[in-house]
C-alpha cells in the first residue's frame, strides 16, 4: 500500500507538469493579451508592462520564469488586479468555493445514494420511475434555471432566505442553502442513477443470492453486502466530481453573487489574466490527482479483491 | 408608523421564528446610515493612478477629491481648489487650495498634487490612463520617457498655491480635473509604503470615505472620514460596494432590499421593473454613442457612396424601441445631445427621410458605386458578443440585406477585447463599438476622428479640413465660437460618413426610493457623500 502511494505520487509530478505546460502554452496561444483594453494603453507604457511580466521575451523563456517562481511557491502577481497577487486571490476565493462545493457534494451523496438505492430496490415499480423521472429532470434543468427560480421563490416571494451574497463575508447556513441546493441538484441526479444501476447489478450477483440463502435478513444483506460493492462505481465518479465542485461553479457563483474562485477563473480566462488562470489550473489539477488517489485507496478498503502491489 | 411598515415588521417577526434574521445583513443599529451599493464589477485597482473603470471611479471618487469634483448632478464644482485664475492665453492656471487635511491629519498641500501628477505621468508607474492628462505641458514627453518627470508643467508655488501649465488652452479643464487621473494621493504615505499604500491598513484619503476592507469579488467597505472638509454635510456612515456582475441577480437583490441601489439593470426588463418596482427605475442619457466603423483603407469602404448607403439603410428606431428597449435614442451624429459646451450639434443630412426612401437611396448609391446583381457587395460585420449586441446584429444584417438581394453580409460575434484589438490594428471591414467619453466635452468625441489620433480612429478617417477645424476649436477661448467650429467639423465628418452613428447610450440604475440625493445625470457619477437614507421606519 505504501509503495503504491509513493508510485502514484511520483507519477503525479510529471502529470502536473504536463498540465501546467499545456495550460501555459494554450493560454498564450489565445489571441489578445491582458493589455488589450477597450481604451488603448500608450505604446511606451505597453512596452514597459510587457517587460515587467517578461512578455517581451520568447514564450519558452517566459515559461522558464514562471516555473522558477512556481518552484519557490510564488504564483506571481495578477496581470489585471494591480493591488493583489494570485495567491491573495486564491486564498480569498477558494474557501468559499470549497465550502460550497463540499456541502453540495455531501448533500448530493447523501440524497443521491438514498434515492438510487431506493429506486434499485423497487426496480421497474412506481417508486423507481418516480425517482428516475426526478433524476432526469435534475440532469436536464441546468443550474442557471434552477438558481434564479429558487432565488425568486425562496428569496423574494417567500422571503425565507437571502437571494444572493454572503453575510458580510461570513458563510452562514441561510446564505449557503440556496446555492448548495442549486449546485447539488444535477449531482443528486447523476449519483442516484449511478447508484441505482450498480445496486441493481450487485443485487443480481451470486453472493447476494447466497447471503439470502443463508437466511440473513433483507436489511443486513443490503447494508452489509450489497451497499459496499454497489458504492464502488460511485467512488470513482466522486473523485473528479468533487474536484470540479471544489474549484467553484461560475454559474452558481454568478447567480448568487458568491466571491468564489470559479467566477474568477472564467473572468481571468476572458481577460487573459494568465497568472490567475494558471494558479487555478494548478489548484484544480492537484485536487483532481489527490482526490483520484483517495478514491483508489478507498477502493482497497471497500473491495477485498483490490490489492496494491 | 404606516400600515405597510407595520405589516413588514410583523412578517419579519414571524419569519424570525423560522430562520434567524430578516432583511439580510442590514439589521444593525445604524441600518439607516449604511448604503449597500451594487457596483457592476470587481475593481481591478483602487489606486486612482492605476484604475480605468467607471465602477472603480465610484469607489475611488468617494475616497479622493481632486482640484475639482462633481456635485450631485455630476457637474464640475471646486473640490480641493478654493479659487483659481487663468492667464490671457488660457495656458496657465493658478489654483489656491482650500485648507484641508488627509484622514491622518496631515495637510493636503500643493506638493501632494505635484507629486501625484508626476507619479501618474511617470512611465515607471505604468498608469494605463495617463494620456488623459496630455493637455498638461510636457506630459506626453514625460510619459514616453523623453523628458524627466521634473519637466512636467506643474509647480507648487507655496503649500497652498499650485500652478499648472497647459500645452493648449483647454476650457474644459475643470471637468477634466474631476477625473480620477488627476486626484491627489497622499505623498507621505505613498513614499513610505510604495505600492502597498492602497491597502486598507495604510491608506489615507482626503475625501468623504476611507477604505476599511476589500474582499475580492465580495465587497469593498468604506467608512466616513471625519476629517473630510465637508464632513458635516455627509449623511451616510458606511458604504458597501458589491461587484454585481450578474444584472439579474443584482435586480433580485434590489427587490429583496439587500442592495439599496444597483448601477444597472437588464435593459429588456424595463417595463417589467417599472411595474414591479415603481420609483426604482432610473434611465438617463449618457455620455456615450454606439457607432459602427468602416475600415476606410480597404475597398469598397474607401467609397463614400458605399458608406453612406450602408448607414442610411439601418432602422435605428426598430433597434432602440424593439430590441434594446431601455431608452436609447437613435443617433444621427457622433456627439450625443446634452454634452457640455456644445449646444446645437450636427446631424446627418438624410435623418429626416423615411426608411423606405433611405433604402431606395441606398440601392441607388450602391449601384452608382458599381455594385449590382453581377457584382454583389460582400463583407463581414463583426460585433461584441456581450450585452445587447448579439441581439442587434441579426437586425443589422437583415437591414443591409433588404437594400438589395446582392448585398451579402456575414455577421461574426467576437470577444470585446479582441474586437477592439482588431479595430486598432485595422483587421476588420465593418464593426460595431461604442465610445463612452472620459469627460463631459464634445472635444472628447471629435478627437476620435482626427488623423493624429491613430489607432483609436478605427476608420482611419483623415480629412485635413476636419483636422484643421478641430485644431482651431482646441485653441479657441470663446466658448460660442468654439462650439461653432466643432459643429462645423462634425458636419464635415458626418457627410463623409467614416462611421455609422447608431444610438446614444443611456445609463441605467435601480435606486430604492428611500435613498435620497440621487440625481440622474449625463456623466453617471453619483458620489456617496450626497446620498442619504430616509428614515426606514416612519
Amino acid at each position: 500500500m505504501f509503495g503504491f502511494l509513493v508510485r502514484r505520487l511520483l507519477v503525479a509530478i510529471p502529470t502536473v507538469f504536463l498540465i501546467i505546460s499545456l495550460a501555459f502554452f494554450l493560454m498564450h496561444a489565445a489571441p489578445g493579451s491582458p493589455f488589450d483594453l477597450e481604451r488603448p494603453i500608450p505604446e511606451a507604457i505597453k512596452v514597459r508592462l510587457a517587460e515587467k511580466f517578461h512578455m517581451d521575451e520568447p514564450i519558452i523563456t517566459q515559461f522558464g520564469y514562471y516555473l522558477k517562481g512556481l518552484s519557490k511557491g510564488d504564483l506571481g502577481p495578477s496581470m489585471k488586479y494591480k493591488d493583489k497577487t494570485v495567491s491573495n486571490i486564491i486564498a480569498e476565493g477558494f474557501p468559499v468555493s470549497a465550502t460550497l462545493g463540499l456541502s453540495a457534494m455531501g448533500l448530493a451523496v447523501l440524497v443521491g445514494s438514498l434515492l438510487g438505492g431506493f429506486a434499485a430496490l423497487r426496480q421497474n415499480q412506481a417508486g423507481d420511475y418516480a425517482v428516475m423521472g426526478l433524476a432526469m429532470t435534475g440532469i436536464s434543468i441546468p443550474p442557471f434555471v434552477t438558481g434564479p427560480v429558487l432565488a425568486l421563490v425562496f428569496g423574494l416571494y417567500l422571503g425565507w432566505l437571502p437571494t444572493a451574497g454572503l453575510d458580510r463575508g461570513h458563510l452562514t447556513f441561510t446564505h449557503l442553502l440556496l446555492p448548495v441546493i442549486t449546485l447539488s441538484l444535477p449531482q443528486i441526479a447523476i449519483i442516484s442513477r449511478l447508484m441505482r444501476a450498480s445496486m441493481i447489478e450487485t443485487l443480481r450477483s451470486n453472493y447476494i443470492r447466497t447471503a439470502y440463502a443463508k437466511g440473513l435478513p433483507g436489511y443486513a444483506v443490503i447494508i452489509r453486502h450489497a451497499l459496499r460493492a454497489a458504492v464502488l462505481p460511485l467512488i470513482s465518479y466522486l473523485g473528479p466530481a468533487t474536484a470540479a465542485l471544489l474549484t467553484g461553479s461560475i454559474v452558481v457563483e454568478q447567480i448568487f453573487a458568491l466571491p468564489g474562485i470559479g467566477r474568477q477563473f472564467v473572468m481571468g480566462a476572458l481577460q487573459r489574466d494568465y497568472t490567475v488562470v494558471m494558479g487555478v489550473v494548478i489548484l484544480y489539477a492537484t485536487l483532481i490527482i489527490a482526490l483520484n488517489l483517495i478514491a483508489d485507496l478507498l477502493y482497497g478498503v471497500l473491495d477485498p479483491k483490490v490489492r496494491y502491489d | 408608523m404606516t400600515r405597510f411598515s407595520r405589516l413588514v415588521l410583523g412578517m419579519c417577526a414571524a419569519s424570525a421564528l423560522v430562520i434567524s434574521g430578516c432583511g439580510g445583513p442590514k439589521d444593525t443599529e445604524d441600518a439607516g446610515l449604511t448604503l449597500h451599493r451594487g457596483n457592476a464589477a470587481e475593481p481591478l485597482s483602487l489606486d486612482p493612478h492605476q484604475a480605468n473603470g467607471t465602477w472603480e471611479n465610484n469607489i475611488i471618487g468617494d475616497m479622493f477629491v481632486g482640484l475639482f469634483t462633481e456635485n450631485a448632478a455630476g457637474e464640475p464644482v471646486p473640490g480641493m481648489a478654493e479659487n483659481w485664475q487663468t492667464s490671457e492665453d488660457g495656458k496657465t492656471w493658478i489654483f489656491t487650495l482650500r485648507e484641508a487635511t488627509w484622514s491622518d491629519g496631515v495637510p493636503v498641500t500643493a506638493q501632494d498634487f505635484v507629486f501625484s501628477l508626476r507619479r501618474i505621468l511617470n512611465p515607471e508607474t505604468l498608469a494605463q490612463y495617463a494620456s488623459l492628462l496630455f493637455a498638461i505641458k510636457n506630459a506626453e514627453a514625460v510619459n514616453s520617457a523623453k523628458m524627466p518627470v521634473e519637466a512636467l508643467g506643474v509647480r507648487a508655488i507655496d503649500d497652498r498655491t499650485l500652478e499648472i501649465l497647459l500645452e493648449y488652452p483647454a476650457p474644459y479643464l475643470p471637468g477634466l480635473l474631476t477625473h480620477y487621473t488627476s486626484m491627489p494621493v497622499p505623498a507621505h504615505v505613498v513614499k513610505e509604503k510604495g505600492s502597498e499604500w492602497i491597502k486598507p491598513e495604510n491608506i489615507q484619503v482626503n475625501g468623504a470615505y476611507k477604505l476599511t476592507e476589500w474582499r475580492t469579488n465580495d465587497y469593498v467597505h468604506s467608512v466616513k472620514n471625519p476629517l473630510f472638509f465637508d464632513a458635516e454635510n455627509v449623511c451616510l456612515n458606511e458604504i458597501y460596494y458589491y461587484p454585481t456582475v450578474d444584472n439579474n441577480s443584482a435586480e433580485r437583490q434590489v427587490r429583496e432590499g439587500r442592495l439599496d441601489l444597483n448601477t444597472d439593470f437588464p435593459g429588456q426588463k424595463l417595463e417589467f421593473l417599472n411595474k414591479q418596482l415603481p420609483g426604482y427605475v432610473r434611465v438617463h442619457p449618457y455620455l456615450g454613442t454606439t457607432y459602427f466603423s468602416f475600415y476606410m483603407k480597404k475597398a469598397p469602404f474607401d467609397d463614400k457612396r458605399v458608406r453612406n448607403a450602408l448607414a442610411m439603410a439601418l432602422d435605428r428606431d426598430f433597434m432602440t424601441s424593439e430590441i434594446l428597449k431601455s431608452g436609447q435614442i437613435p443617433a444621427y451624429s457622433l456627439v450625443p445631445p446634452g454634452v457640455a459646451n456644445y449646444p446645437k450639434g450636427a446631424m446627418v443630412q438624410w435623418s429626416g427621410l423615411g426608411l423606405e426612401e433611405r433604402r431606395a437611396e441606398a440601392r441607388r448609391l450602391l449601384m452608382e458605386a458599381g455594385f449590382g446583381p453581377d457584382n454583389p457587395l460582400n463583407f463581414e460585420y463583426i460585433y461584441r458578443n456581450t450585452r445587447d449586441n448579439p441581439r442587434v446584429a441579426p437586425a443589422v444584417q437583415a437591414d443591409w440585406s433588404d437594400i438589395a438581394p446582392w448585398v451579402n453580409v456575414t455577421i461574426t460575434g467576437t470577444e470585446t477585447q479582441i474586437l477592439y484589438a482588431n479595430l486598432r490594428s485595422g483587421e476588420f471591414e465593418v464593426s460595431d463599438g461604442a465610445w463612452i467619453a472620459d469627460y463631459n466635452d464634445a472635444q472628447n468625441f471629435l478627437y476620435l476622428m482626427e488623423t493624429r489620433t491613430g489607432a483609436l480612429n478605427y476608420s482611419r478617417y483623415s480629412n485635413p479640413e476636419y483636422d484643421a477645424l478641430v485644431d482651431r476649436s482646441n485653441k479657441e477661448l470663446d466658448m460660442i465660437k468654439r462650439a461653432a467650429l466643432m459643429q462645423e467639423a462634425e458636419q464635415i465628418m458626418l457627410d463623409d460618413m467614416p462611421i455609422i452613428p447608431m444610438w446614444y447610450e443611456v445609463n441605467r440604475a435601480l435606486v430604492d426610493p428611500k435613498v435620497s440625493g440621487w440625481v440622474d445625470n449625463i456623466v453617471d457619477i453619483h458620489r456617496s457623500r450626497y446620498l442619504c437614507m430616509e428614515d426606514p421606519i416612519k
